[in-house]
Order: C-alpha cells, then structure tokens, then sequence
C-alpha cells in the first residue's frame, strides 16, 4: 500500500474500504432474492445470478445483498428474481441474463420497476 | 534504541541450536559479544522458565496447568503423554524427539485440556489422540 | 469494485485453531473450488468471535447465522445446501431449533453483550488493514493529530473515566497527564501484552484479532504525552498474537500511519516488539520494564513510579492491552461515549474470560456494574444440568471467590474489593458443587509460589510456608490453629510484600477462608474432603484405590 500522505487521503481510502464490508454489516438498502431451487437452477438461475453481479460491480453499486432462497413453487415462470427495497417485494419472473442487467440498471439503480415483468407482488412482513 | 534486549539474544540462540536450550559455550559468546558477565547472562537464563540450560528434544510439547485445564483432568493427558513416550515431566525421549514440560496458562481455556506442541496449538485433548498427535508431529505433517 | 455475494467468516483466534479450525478452513476452501464458487464467496479468517467452547465457529453473510462446532466432513453440506442452494444446514447452526433463521443478534449470548473493546474480533480480517480502516480505524489517530493538542487528548481521556482494565484500575487520563508534565528528552509508551493469568486470554484475543487498535491507542498516547517510541512487551506462550501484531506493524509502517511524520503530520511514532520468556511476575509494571532492558524480571521499589522514571530510566506509561484498544473509541466518539455505559466510578466495558463449569465459556464484554448472575447465567447459559452454582474465581492468583450468596453484585472496582476479590484482568472461572475450595486456594498459590521472583522475603518465603500448611490440610495432617496461622501469614504478606503480586499473593487463600471455612474445617478435624476431590489417606472418605501415586 502507498503511504497515505494527509487526513482527506485517509478518509477517502475508507469509503472505498466500506463498500466491500457492507455485506457483514446484515442490512442493505436492497435485497435481491433468487430462486436456487432444482428448477431455477435448470431453467439457468446461475447465469442470470452471475449477470446480476456484474451489472452491479460494474455500476459500483454495493449495497445490496444478494440472497438465495430455495424454490417459490412458481415453476413455470422459473428463473424467478425478487427485488425488496424497504417493504414492497416485486417479482420478476422467466428472468434472462439479459434482463437482469436491466433490472438492476432501472429498478435498483434508477428505483423504476420494470412492469412489463412484473409477475406478482408481496409485502415484506 | 537499536540494541536488541538480551532476552531477544537468548531467544535467537536457542530457536537456532538443535537441542533447543542455551549451551555454556553459546551463553559465553553471548557474554562476550555483548560485554555482560558470564554471571548476569545465567541470571537471567535461569530467571525465565522458556529457556533451558539442558539439551531438550526436537519438539516442545507444553501441557497447561491452570485452573480451568486442571479442572477439566489435565492430569490425566499428562499420565497419557508420561505413558506414550516413557518419559517424566522434564525429560527428553532417548530418540530425543520430544520433551515434556507442564506450562502455565496458555489462555485457551475454552477448549481444555489444552497443549503446545512447539507452535501449534492444540484443544479438548482426548486422550486416545494423543498417540495419533505424537505420530504426525514426529513425522513432520503437522 | 468486485462483489462477493458472501462473506463466510472464519474464526481464526487460537482456541477454534486448537480445536480443528484449519482442517475445516481447508476443507471449505476444496469444496469451493469444487464447486466453481470462489469467485463469489468472500473467505475471510477473523479473529476471536468470543463462543470459544463452541469452535470452530463459521458465520456466514448477509443472513449472519453462526454455524458451531464445525468438522472438515460439514464443509461439503455447507457449501451444496447454504452456499448453492440457500438452505443454510440448521442442525449445524446455533440454537436450530427456531423456526426463524437465529441472526447472531438474537442469540442471547451475543445480543447481551456491549462490545467496545472486541468491536471488531470475528468481524473483520486482522491482517489486512483495510479491514480496519473501513471500520473507523485510524479515524481516531488523525482527529488527534490534526484537531487536537496532546492537553487536548489528555483532557477527553481524563473526562471519559476510563480506568486501567489491567487490574490496577487506575485512571488512565492521570497516568497519561503525569508522564505529559515531565520534562524528558524521550518518553515511552509500553503495552502490557504478558497477560499471565491462569484463566484469562482477553488480551490474546484483542491483539489475534484486532491488532490496530492497539497500535492506534498507542500512537494517540504517544501524540498526548510526547513519546516517540513504543514497546508492546508479549508473552512467548501467544505465538499467534506475535505474528499478527508483526503483520499489523508492517502494514501500518507502509501505509503512514506509524514511523515518520504520520499522515504527513510532524508527530512521528515507531513501534517494537518484545518478547517475554516465561516469567509471570513480568506483568508487574517495574519488572516488565527489567525485562525489556534485558535483565530479571525482578520488580523495583515505587516510588519513583514508570511515569517519572521508567524505561531506560525515562519517564513511561505502560497501559494494558484493553485499555489501549479503548482509547481510539474515545477519541473519536469524544469523552462522553465511555459513560454511555457502566457506573459513575467505572465508566465503560469489562471483557471477561468466562471459563469452568458453565455453559458456553468464552470472551464476554459487558458493561461495569453487570451482575455476576447476569454474565453466568444470562450470557453464559448457567451451569451444566444437574449441578448448581458455588462460586465464581475472579481475578486470577491475585483475586479471591464470590459464592453463590453473592450472586447479585455488580461487577466493577469498588463492589469486588469489598467482598475480598479483586476485577484484576478478566479472568472468571465458575466452580461448581464439585470443586473443593482448598484444592482450589492450594492450586493458586502452588502458582504464585511458582512464580515468585525471590527479590522479597514475604513472597519468597511466606507463600511457601504457606502452601506448605495447605498441603498439610489437603493431605489430612491439618491441624488445629492452622486456619489462624494462614489468615495471619496472609495478612502480613499483603502488608510487607514489595510488589503488588506478592501483596496480592495470599487472596485466594483469604477469601476462601472467609466464605467456605467450614470446608478447611473439614478437611482438618474431620480428615474429610467434602467434594472427593482431596486424596486423605486413612480419612473418613478414602477413595479405595489398588496403587496409590503420591501427588
């Protein structure tokens, strides 16, 4: 590491160090949710898991937590992705790579749900 | 001040000898180079209970003795060390791999009966393991 | 900025290495290879997590569950079910049987505790400071150094109230301000990391786990007092903290914020390490700096105190591992923030090294002024099924027992001296029913005989004579008057010893006596040993052995 030469440098250091951290802080201002169950996974879940990653690494957007869950019983629409920013669930369902980069740039980044995809709502308990 | 303390000296003199312990002739040089009397340096060497005048094993297996080990039958893990290798507490193994000290606290109370064996910590000590921890230190897998 | 969608945890202290941590860290790390999944999963190894007992402990984020007693056979489930398939293994998590997913915040031992002191243990990695400085760290260290004078720094650690919590207790915003008025052309700042008590590994934990936050405490003390040079003195036993603080060092060295002109700033602070060799006494804060200038770690008269002439005869401040790793929180919360928490003489946080007969034995940090039964029972789980509580030991070999009528105390400087204990560092070890309080008492005190540096005649000889009568009482050759003789040889080693272990030496022996004399009783009239623990000969309770080994 270079030496760190005044205060400024020390404290912009640290809220580049944050990012990395917030998944051990437990709360986050999104929560994104995969179906990982024997279907999703066939349906190519991994995939569009993995594209949601990289569409938020390369908008350096780091505070969201990204949680799989087991099957929701939706087979059919199977790649199945909920979004949870603070209360209102919405799911997304038959998701492609594709569209994941889409959601993650409008809804997550832009706070505009994609409503074409929209398969369902729920509120967070 | 650049001077390392004596008590780093000696700890680099006996981590370097084969017999893990301060010879005479090692103490003396140390003497010499340092300008302390031959007196002051077993002063010191004597004061510190890591450090021995007595050759000692390859290996250093250091079974606590405190309070929390002791009541979890610490004595039985030494009883079971003295019968593996044959040895009283402060001895070496004729093959001189290993000698047997008793230690003080070694701050894993949690997981007593607790040892050393050289670095590596080990903790809940059962003592059917024990032959099987002497087997993988002697031949070097741990 | 690369995401890991999980954080897996691994407790790197020395206790869940001792009980098979690195095997399962291996075993992790090949079943996330096998399952192409170390590119998503962040390892990091922490250190102490405090559930010491239930090791190797593995917590895993965002969900924050902790899974305990983890074997290398469990990494493959966990990696197939939790990490792949988001069906965390319930019946390797803590407490399972809930219906929710337990978060570490809700299990009662870890949602009772305050934690300043071990804010950042099993959270983040010690050996990148990176970590660190995301926390907070270092923040302290600046606000110091470019918003503050040293009487400023002096001031806030004088109003927050924090005490010594190597035993002493002895304010430590005094201490800083006595060595800040000397006129000296060095000053020193000594770490006192040769934490030897029998039954206390806090300080281990602080410097495996965090080791920055010692070394930003001592950089603050340093900047108030207008030393340029600090030593954190280790004991040889914790190989694993040496190697940490070695790591921690370099990096801060790197990265500006020890050496040369910190930050750019014209304060300049360099750190050494020390190594112990074995010798108890060595925590007494005279014969530690003998030891660091080479010689017997024999103690020296007081006065004249470290303060004024310590270290290479230049004035010192020694501070114990958990007070340093206070002080960055105080500087950067301001003098207020101790005093959130405890009482109004002991502002602050303990952390204690809960050990013996209790449920879930490890580090505990609460506020001063906790009761007693709040850290065994609460936090702790109480004592196994079956068998109930008889006294608490706190305070190392210079400490004495609670028994169970004393339960409620609070826990801070001014309730433990009353009742014939001291806080001394941490250590608790909790006894039950079963454990015989003269076998007890012996057991210090063949500990401190032990130990004894032989520079006074009280310690060097009175403790033997001592341990001589209690072994006598153990043996069944007791006699009558023996009782007498202990309390009276107790009471004048405390008076004339020269340092404060010899005239804290004969404590356990005192405080024993005074709640469970009737067991000396026993042992002397009767010739009986009430928990069995003793080996009587030819007394009432003789166990029937085929050979008998002497002791």
């Amino acid at each position: 590491m270079d030496k760190i030469k005044s205060i400024e440098e020390l404290r912009k250091l640290r809220e580049h160090a944050k990012q990395s951290l917030k998944t051990r802080q437990g709360e986050a201002k999104v929560k994104v949710l995969i179906s990982m169950g024997t279907v999703g996974i066939a349906a190519g879940a991994r995939d569009v898991l993995m594209a949601i990653i990289d569409e938020l690494e390369k908008r350096n957007f780091t505070d969201a937590q990204i949680i799989e869950r087991g099957s929701l019983g939706l087979d059919l629409e199977e790649p199945v992705v909920a979004i949870d920013m603070g209360g209102e669930l919405i799911y997304y369902g038959k998701v492609t790579p594709e569209m994941a980069r889409t959601i993650v740039a409008q809804h997550i980044i832009n706070g505009q749900i994609v409503s074409d995809w929209v398969i369902a709502k729920g509120n967070k308990k | 001040m650049k001077e390392r303390s004596l008590i780093d000296k000696l700890h680099e003199v006996q981590n370097g000898s084969k017999e893990n312990y301060i010879s005479k002739s090692e103490a003396l040089k140390v003497s010499k180079r340092s300008k302390t009397p031959l007196a002051e340096i077993y002063g010191v060497l004597t004061f510190y209970t890591l450090f021995s005048e007595k050759p000692r094993g390859k290996h250093i297996i250091r079974v606590c003795r405190s309070l929390s080990c002791h009541m979890a039958d610490a004595n039985k893990i030494i009883g079971k060390l003295k019968e593996t290798l044959g040895i009283n507490v402060g001895e070496t193994t004729f093959d001189k791999e290993f000698t047997l000290e008793e230690s003080s606290c070694l701050g894993m109370c949690s997981v007593s009966p607790a040892l050393m064996i050289d670095d590596i910590p080990f903790g809940n000590v059962e003592i059917d393991e024990i032959p099987e921890i002497i087997k993988k230190v002697k031949g070097g897998e741990l | 900025m690369k995401i890991f969608r999980i954080h897996a945890l691994i407790c790197a202290g020395a206790q869940c290495l001792a009980a098979g941590g690195n095997g399962f860290e291996d075993a992790l790390k090949d079943e996330l290879k096998k399952h192409d999944l170390d590119e998503e999963v962040s390892l990091v190894e922490t250190g102490c997590m405090g559930a010491c007992q239930l090791g190797p402990l593995l917590v895993v984020y965002p969900e924050g569950v902790m899974y305990i007693k983890v074997k290398p056979e469990d990494a493959k489930e966990i990696v197939e079910e939790h990490f792949l398939k988001g069906r965390p293994v319930r019946r390797l998590m803590w407490k399972g049987e809930k219906a929710e997913l337990p978060n570490l915040s809700e299990i009662p031992f870890f949602a009772k505790q305050t934690k300043i002191v071990l804010r950042n243990c099993g959270i983040i990695n010690p050996e990148d400071i990176d970590e660190y400085i995301a926390q907070d760290g270092y923040e302290a260290l600046s606000k110091a150094l470019f918003e503050m004078t040293p009487q400023d720094v002096v001031q806030v650690m004088k109003d927050s109230g924090l005490r010594g919590r190597g035993g002493a207790g002895f304010p430590t915003g005094l201490k800083w301000e006595l060595a800040f008025k000397q006129i000296s052309d060095q000053k020193y700042i000594i770490c006192n990391a040769d934490e030897g008590d029998p039954g206390a590994y806090m300080d281990r934990s602080v410097l495996e786990g965090d080791p920055h936050s010692v070394l930003e405490g001592m950089a603050i003390a340093g900047y108030a007092t207008g030393a340029s040079k600090g030593y954190i003195y280790v004991r040889a036993e914790y190989p694993l903290a040496v190697k940490r603080l070695e790591v921690a060092i370099k990096q801060a060295k790197e990265a500006g914020l020890l050496g040369k002109n910190i930050l750019g700033s014209s304060f300049s602070f360099d750190i050494e390490l020390r190594m112990g060799a074995g010798a108890f006494v060595c925590g007494e804060e005279t014969a530690l700096i003998n030891s660091i200038e080479g010689n017997r770690g024999e103690p020296k008269k007081k006065p004249p105190f470290p303060v004024v002439k310590g270290l290479f005869g230049k004035p010192t401040v020694i501070n114990n591992v958990e007070t340093l790793a206070n002080v960055p929180a105080v500087i950067e919360k301001g003098s207020k923030f101790l005093r959130q928490f405890g009482t109004e003489k002991s502002p602050g946080t303990k952390v204690f090294a809960l050990a013996g007969k209790v449920n879930i034995t490890g580090l505990v940090e609460v506020p001063l002024g906790t009761p007693l039964r709040t850290i065994v029972f609460d936090i702790g789980g109480g004592v196994p099924e079956g068998h109930s509580f008889k006294a608490a030991q706190t305070g190392g070999p210079s400490g004495g027992v609670i028994p169970a009528k004393h339960l409620d105390v609070p826990m801070d400087y001014e309730n433990l001296p009353a009742l014939g204990t001291i806080m001394g560092s941490g250590g608790l070890i909790v006894m039950d029913e079963k454990s015989c309080m003269v076998d007890v008492a012996k057991f210090f005190l063949k500990f401190t005989v032990d130990e004894s540096c032989g520079k006074c005649v009280p310690c060097r000889e009175g403790t033997k004579q001592m341990l001589e009568i209690l072994e006598h009482i153990s043996n069944g050759k007791g006699e009558k008057g023996d009782i007498e003789k202990l309390e009276k040889m107790g009471n004048l080693i405390k008076l004339t010893s020269l340092c404060g272990l010899g005239q804290t030496a004969p404590n356990p022996v005192l405080s024993t006596i005074r709640y469970f004399r009737d067991e000396y009783e026993e042992h002397i009239n009767n010739k009986s040993c009430p928990s069995n623990i003793c080996k009587i000969e030819g007394g009432k309770n003789e166990r029937k052995v085929a050979h008998r080994q002497t002791a």
